[in-house]
């Protein structure tokens, strides 16, 4: 079997100064979040709004995927269907070969490395070179994310440093001034901006009313994606639809408040149709698991989620286990409820790493019940025989002591306990 | 109004002090409370341990136990929150979960039934104040640090009543102590860790005491603090209210 969270939480800790400078790091960011929260009065009126919205719009959704792809058709998209990650993947390569395209540069997108979509069109002689600062250095480290929106955080400048001498991005051994290094990659990932035959963005929004797809980068580089190829394919989650631009301004004003602590991000890029002389615009919808997730009376909520990752900088366990410690590619509250609907039998070991104490759904922009899930999960670990035969044995113990007071009472009475001091007190 | 207290089935047996703090505090407060006999578990730890199933029997017998009182009033967090979250999906949708409505943590009984005003203990020490997870984001004894909402913290106020008492909050006011149950047995690694820099955060603020509404929490922390040999003490806030009374 392979190591739980625990283990690998344990493995984690064991470097003292190593984890006490990432509880630093995310409760710093977690603290900026407060800050930015706190100056807006209207904040938790925000939070329902939203919550209510994603509500309201997962509830439709069959009805805003349909008007979202008309619209975007209307606007000259070509809007393909993926029913499952090899789809998708397919979907991808398939347009990628109709434009002869051999390499493709891509911003950052949760979506596709859920379907593994790089090793894929690696394997079908597609370069694909991410653009984000934090995917780039992961990339080239052939890690994979610790977070989902700083997914190299758990490196530090040396190894970037060291990383960046390594494959030939930065040519002055020894200098890992975080400014230059930045500079250097900015250098490396001009070339392959230049030199990319398509540009692939994820979709933090889609709006159903205009068609638009919107993506919210610091960098810059989904502008740059876009702007240089000329193709642009947009990797998008059903549950990505927001009804309308009013609906949008409530997400925009969450999700780097919450996600960064900033009060928005660098650029927030609205993609409505491709460039003139360039070929149309191609938005793939991918379901792969939603819409069953959709019906799961106990855990449709996931969808709610925007992934800003406030969840995981305020959970005491993540920020004491690193985002390695989880089996899933999303660490923290959300990546272990959303484990679980993808595998439970693959992540069931993710359930432990909680203590209920519900500061991520105090966070979370749009109000994910996130530990009352878990919750729910460890319920039905026995049904997917996952359950600790340790606990199970001692809650069977406890259930024969707990409703027997006589053998209650014979079990504890060593410890001389409230109730065999009572008849004193009484007096 | 007739009160009876409940008391956990860890206060009885490892903070039995704390049980008796309560029933004197009640008591000096004039609340008509009893004790029913054959009190034990509200089936928290194994429903949260993923067991949930193995706790209906115990709750069928709360509700038996504690039929007719107005207030069932418990010097615990994490029970009454337990209580009111999951009883009435444990008992059945059809009936009217009685326990769920009137079980309360005492912090809110005190608080916000009886209102209490009047000076209470005295305790001249400088206590830093432990805010239980459940205790803040269940039951709302104080604002939880992640809301915009106005600030505001029910266990202050009533330590505010005892004589020569300063009270401090530690840095994170209400991070998680990394107890939860079957939690610090499983993730031993991580809840020693939280454990240990809660601690730490407590120790900082220079008090004498750890105080809280939770046994649990202060248990944990109890060990870890005997572990790294400090010397700050711990005691329940009922023992803070009703020293010396």
């Amino acid at each position: 079997m392979s190591k739980q969270h625990k283990d690998k939480a344990r493995e984690f800790l064991q470097n003292d100064s190593y984890a006490t400078w990432h509880d630093q790091t995310f409760w710093g960011v977690r603290a900026k979040r407060d800050t930015m929260a706190g100056n807006l009065p209207e904040w938790e009126t925000l939070r329902e709004k939203a919550s209510q919205i994603k509500r309201h719009t997962l509830s439709h959704l069959d009805r805003y995927l349909d008007e979202f792809s008309r619209n975007a058709e209307r606007n000259g998209a070509v809007v393909h269907w993926a029913s499952d990650a090899a789809e998708f993947n397919e979907t991808v390569l398939g347009i990628l070969k109709g434009h002869g395209v051999r390499k493709m540069v891509k911003s950052k997108s949760m979506l596709t490395e859920e379907c593994e979509m790089n090793p894929f069109l690696e394997a079908h002689g597609i370069e694909v070179v991410e653009t984000d600062l934090g995917e780039r250095i992961i990339q080239l480290g052939r890690q994979k994310p610790s977070h989902i929106v700083m997914p190299a955080i758990h490196l530090n400048h040396d190894d970037v440093g060291e990383l960046f001498e390594r494959e030939g991005i930065s040519h002055e051994k020894g200098n890992h001034d975080p400014v230059f290094l930045t500079q250097q990659a900015r250098l490396s990932l001009r070339h392959e901006f230049l030199s990319a035959g398509a540009g692939m963005t994820g979709a933090n929004f889609g709006v159903a009313s205009t068609g638009d797809v919107v993506v919210c980068t610091n960098e810059g580089n989904a502008d740059m994606s876009t702007s240089c190829p000329k193709l642009h394919i947009v990797a998008m989650g059903l549950e990505k639809l927001v009804p309308d631009y009013d609906c949008l301004a409530v997400f925009q004003r969450l999700l780097a408040r919450s996600g960064t602590g900033q009060p928005t991000t660098t650029y927030t890029s609205h993609f409505r149709k491709a460039r003139p002389g360039a070929a149309p615009m191609h938005i793939i919808l991918v379901d792969n698991g939603r819409s069953t997730w959709l019906s799961d009376p106990e855990h449709w909520e996931c969808l709610k989620c925007i992934r800003c990752g406030a969840c995981m900088n305020t959970c005491p366990v993540y920020r004491r286990s690193g985002g390695y410690s989880y089996s899933y590619f999303i660490p923290g509250p959300i990546g272990v409820n959303l484990g679980m609907l993808r595998s439970p039998k693959e992540h069931a070991g993710n359930v432990a790493a909680c203590t209920l104490c519900q500061s991520c759904q105090e966070v979370c922009p749009v109000k994910v019940n996130l530990a009352g899930q878990i919750y729910r999960w460890r319920q039905q670990l026995p049904a997917f025989g996952k359950a600790n035969p340790t606990k199970r044995v001692l809650s069977d113990g406890m259930k024969m002591v707990f409703s027997h007071p006589l053998l209650y009472k014979t079990a504890t009475g060593v410890l001389k306990p409230f109730h065999s001091r009572f008849k004193k007190l009484e007096k | 109004m007739k009160v009876a207290l409940f008391i956990p089935c860890y206060v009885d047996a490892l903070s039995p002090d704390v049980g008796t703090a309560s029933w004197k505090l009640l008591r000096h407060l004039g609340v008509d409370v009893s004790y029913p006999e054959n009190q034990t578990c509200c089936g928290q730890p194994m429903a949260n341990g993923g067991f949930e199933r193995k706790a209906i029997p115990l709750a069928r017998k709360f509700e038996e136990r504690f039929k007719g009182y107005d207030y069932v009033v418990t010097p615990s967090v994490s029970c009454p929150a337990f209580i009111k979250e999951h009883y009435p999906h444990l008992l059945g949708e059809s009936h009217t979960c009685e326990a769920a409505e009137h079980t309360v943590d005492i912090v809110t009984f005190l608080h916000d039934i009886l209102k209490v005003h009047e000076p209470l203990g005295r305790f001249p020490y400088r206590v830093s104040l432990h805010n239980s997870c459940h205790g803040v984001r269940v039951l709302g004894l104080s604002a939880p640090s992640e809301k915009n909402i106005q600030p505001y913290n029910k266990m202050a106020d009533l330590l505010s009543l005892v004589e020569g008492i300063e009270v401090v909050e530690p840095e994170r006011k209400d991070e998680c102590c990394g107890f939860g149950g079957f939690f610090s047995m499983e993730e031993r690694a991580v809840s020693k860790r939280m454990g240990t820099d809660k601690l730490r955060r407590h120790i900082n603020t220079g008090a004498q005491y750890v105080t809280g509404p939770d046994a649990s929490c202060l248990m944990h922390l109890k060990g870890i603090a005997r572990g790294m040999g400090a010397d700050i003490k711990f005691k329940h806030i009922v023992e803070i209210l009703s020293a010396g009374l």
